[in-house]
């Protein structure tokens, strides 16, 4: 490597105390560090509020703190034709995408990298937790060190091409530490709340932004015994497992979205948190992603997490002839659900992963 | 590293005379020049020896000069203010053009939502519109015509003498924004018939924060403004002395050797179009075959995506600017290439470089070397 103060890092700036902390450390470490800020949708509320002018206004007074050049980027158009269309196909077929797994792969590890290498950057870095251990010729992802931060999940697209020149300084890191750094620099962001829930839609009702962009159609919930409970406002607001918002009072254990309909528009629901028709014990996933870059030819035991933030599961994945894979669960998982993504590991190494198209209901009652 | 300033559009470094001429009347001479002691007199001197020099500087009297706070205010002040003392009962009429500077255009905007009509003339592909499209578009109706001297992103200068004749047998008034052109041009109110002129001191290396209005007298304006009787009662507020001071010596020192230093600034822009030529990369320089300020160099790269050229030329040490506003990342394409090209690669790709005070050849050439490079870098970088 040459020295680091030749050695040009371009930072994604969020706005954030994760991205601040990480411009900030890379700074100490004495390399080129340029901030950008990635804008990659537009919305100004009702009250003329744009979340990502105060978020880029956020950016200006770090960099200036930490004495870096910063500008901004505008990847809104990619972020609609590859993300965000996307993200509104999968609803209409009754999925629940994942967005975020779209937009590290396609635009801040793509679009951005690409401008980033334009500027004549040697690497990349963001705030994500996770990290990179280069192998000779080869780049593995590893889980970032705070389990509960951890997120590997969110990088499972990306390829070798685009984590060779990646660096992830808070993947070594606990959350806490990130804030005592952040708190001791006296960064601005030091104090700001982590964003949650999806990026483009904010802290704002899910309901009526996706009401915004597809028409939603009211149709009946029913039991797995073809029992009315009820009517739901659209398939696409629910998502299996869900509890809130269904608005079925009465005896017993609480109600739980189990299944959907789509043919008939109908909610299938279900009394109880481990209502069996909410287990499968197998999945398919297609459009596999091996970071390795080696698609593995014959079955083999690992783990995988079903969606963010679950435990492992141990599995075994039975590779297809083409990028899809059937996984079995040694035990059955509860709402393992379409339009999510498999992500699998190896230990702490990241293998890879795929949506889930199909899954295997557990119950010997199959519906579908 | 030794950075590079060719940005002299946006603003311009203030001329270390005119700071030195400053420097008293924030210091020693501070008194308001409104007040009748000593300390006010001293201040009320300042104001009036610079309001009669910039008036000389441009042929008009010194009373018809209306101290403002920049550029914006005194393009405001002429559109709104004139607009809105002369309106009739019914109708009423602005004449406008698509290119202008968003200090006109907006204020023509805002005349629309109190029920003006706006006409905005569209430009030919150089960004110029002939007398005959003025002429055309005049309605007996019209109150006022506004169309600038030179246009800020491009540096294309307007006929303005030839517009002002159309208005010979019209009752319409006409304010130019000479914003962009004064110091980089000859301009004399006694020859090229305009009734109001807008101008801003730090685009020729005076202070931020002030500009000024010309007046042609008997023009009756509404004032922007509420309070004092401050500049004839056409704009409130205490006297800027010192702002005045420093862009009246700067008007003076940018009408010294002005012809020679255009000339070296055209030479710099003959040298800067060879280069790149010599290089092979795609480019247009837009205005070219009309008449442009000398100064302004504005040039497509339709190959090139404009954000990272121009952060590129930054991590290199050039300033510069697109023609686009640019906030938190959202790039509007420039209203004044899109006038002159629509919405295309050459519109959405345009980079001003603009020379002023301590542009050297040297620079010039650099700035052009920093292009192609970071066009190759560019180029090389897609995944």
């Amino acid at each position: 490597m040459t020295a680091k103060q030749d050695t040009r890092v371009v930072v994604g700036m969020s706005g954030g105390v994760d991205s601040s902390v990480t411009a900030h450390l890379l700074k100490q470490e004495g390399y080129d560090v340029i901030g950008i800020f990635m804008k990659n949708w537009d919305e100004t509320d009702e009250n003329g509020f744009c979340s990502a002018t105060e978020d880029y206004e956020d950016v200006v007074r770090v960099c200036d703190q930490i004495g870096i050049p910063y500008y901004s980027v505008n990847f809104e158009q990619q972020y609609w034709d590859k993300v965000f269309t996307y993200f509104l196909d999968e609803y209409k077929k009754g999925r629940t995408p994942n967005p975020d797994v779209l937009c590290n792969k396609e635009i801040k590890f793509k679009a951005f990298l690409e401008h980033a290498f334009a500027l004549g950057a040697d690497y990349v870095a963001t705030g994500h937790y996770a990290r990179v251990r280069r192998n000779g010729g080869r780049t593995d992802m590893l889980r970032g060190v705070d389990d509960n931060k951890d997120q590997t999940y969110f990088l499972n697209a990306l390829s070798q091409e685009q984590l060779q020149r990646v660096l992830f300084p808070l993947g070594e890191m606990e959350k806490k530490e990130v804030r005592r750094i952040a708190e001791e620099a006296e960064l601005a962001t030091a104090g700001k709340k982590d964003s949650t829930g999806i990026c483009f839609i904010g802290e704002r009702n899910f309901k009526s932004f996706l009401s915004q962009y597809l028409p939603a159609q009211k149709g009946k919930m029913e039991t797995l015994d073809g029992e009315e409970k009820g009517s739901h406002d659209g398939l696409m607001y629910y998502t299996l497992g869900q509890r809130q918002g269904l608005g079925i009072g009465g005896p017993g254990e609480p109600w739980f979205v189990v299944d959907k309909d789509l043919e008939r528009n109908v909610l299938l629901v279900g009394q109880g948190y481990h209502h069996q028709q909410l287990y499968s014990d197998a999945l398919e996933a297609s459009q596999v992603n091996w970071i390795s870059g080696d698609r593995p030819e014959e079955p083999f035991r690992c783990s995988a997490k079903f969606r963010y933030r679950q435990q492992d599961e141990p599995v075994t994945v039975y590779p297809q002839k083409d990028d899809t894979v059937r996984v079995v669960f040694d035990e059955p998982a509860r709402a393992v659900t379409p339009g999510q993504f498999v992500v699998f590991y190896d230990d702490d190494v990241c293998l890879g992963g795929g949506t889930i198209e199909q899954i295997e209901k557990a119950a010997a009652v199959q519906t579908q | 590293m030794n950075r590079i300033y060719l940005d002299h559009a946006a603003t311009s470094p203030v001329h270390p005379e005119a700071a030195e001429a400053m420097r008293p009347y924030l210091t020693e001479m501070f008194g308001n020049p409104s007040s009748t002691h000593h300390f006010g007199r001293q201040s009320r001197s300042g104001l009036d020896r610079s309001r009669r020099s910039i008036a000389a500087a441009i042929g008009a009297a010194p009373e018809d000069i209306v101290f403002t706070g920049g550029g914006t205010e005194a393009d405001n002040l002429a559109v709104l203010g004139y607009v809105r003392h002369h309106r009739p009962k019914e109708g009423g009429h602005v004449i406008t053009c698509q290119t202008e500077h968003h200090g006109v255009l907006y204020a023509c905007r805002q005349l629309e939502r109190e029920g003006i009509e706006v006409t905005y003339l569209p430009v030919d592909e150089y960004g110029r519109i002939t007398p005959l499209d003025l002429q055309e578009a005049l309605r007996t109706d019209t109150l006022l015509v506004t169309l600038m001297t030179a246009n800020n992103e491009t540096g294309v200068v307007h006929p303005v003498e030839e517009f002002a004749a159309v208005l010979n047998d019209h009752p319409a008034v006409f304010h130019t924004d000479a914003v962009q052109a004064l110091g980089k041009m000859d301009i004399n109110v006694q020859t090229n018939g305009v009734d109001m002129l807008a101008a801003s001191a730090h685009k020729f290396n005076g202070p931020n924060g002030i500009g000024f209005l010309y007046v042609r007298p008997g023009i009756q304006l509404d004032p922007l403004l509420f309070g004092g009787q401050q500049e004839r009662g056409r704009r409130a507020g205490t006297e800027n002395t010192a702002g005045a001071v420093g862009m009246s010596r700067a008007l003076e020192l940018s009408l010294e050797h002005l012809q020679e230093r255009q000339e070296n600034f055209t030479g710099m822009k003959q040298k800067m179009s060879e280069q790149l030529q010599a290089s092979g990369i795609t480019f247009h320089v837009n205005g070219s075959g009309t008449s442009v300020l000398p100064n302004v160099m504005n040039i497509s790269f339709p190959d090139a995506d404009v954000e990272q050229l121009l952060m590129n030329l930054d991590i290199e040490g050039i300033a510069v600017s697109s023609g686009s506003a640019c906030t938190a990342g959202s790039v509007e394409p420039s209203h004044v290439l899109t006038a002159m090209f629509g919405d295309t690669p050459r519109s959405r790709a345009a980079v001003r470089f603009s020379f002023g005070l301590g542009t050297e050849p040297a620079h010039v050439e650099k700035a052009a070397e920093a292009v192609v490079r970071v066009m190759d870098r560019m180029k090389a970088a897609k995944l």
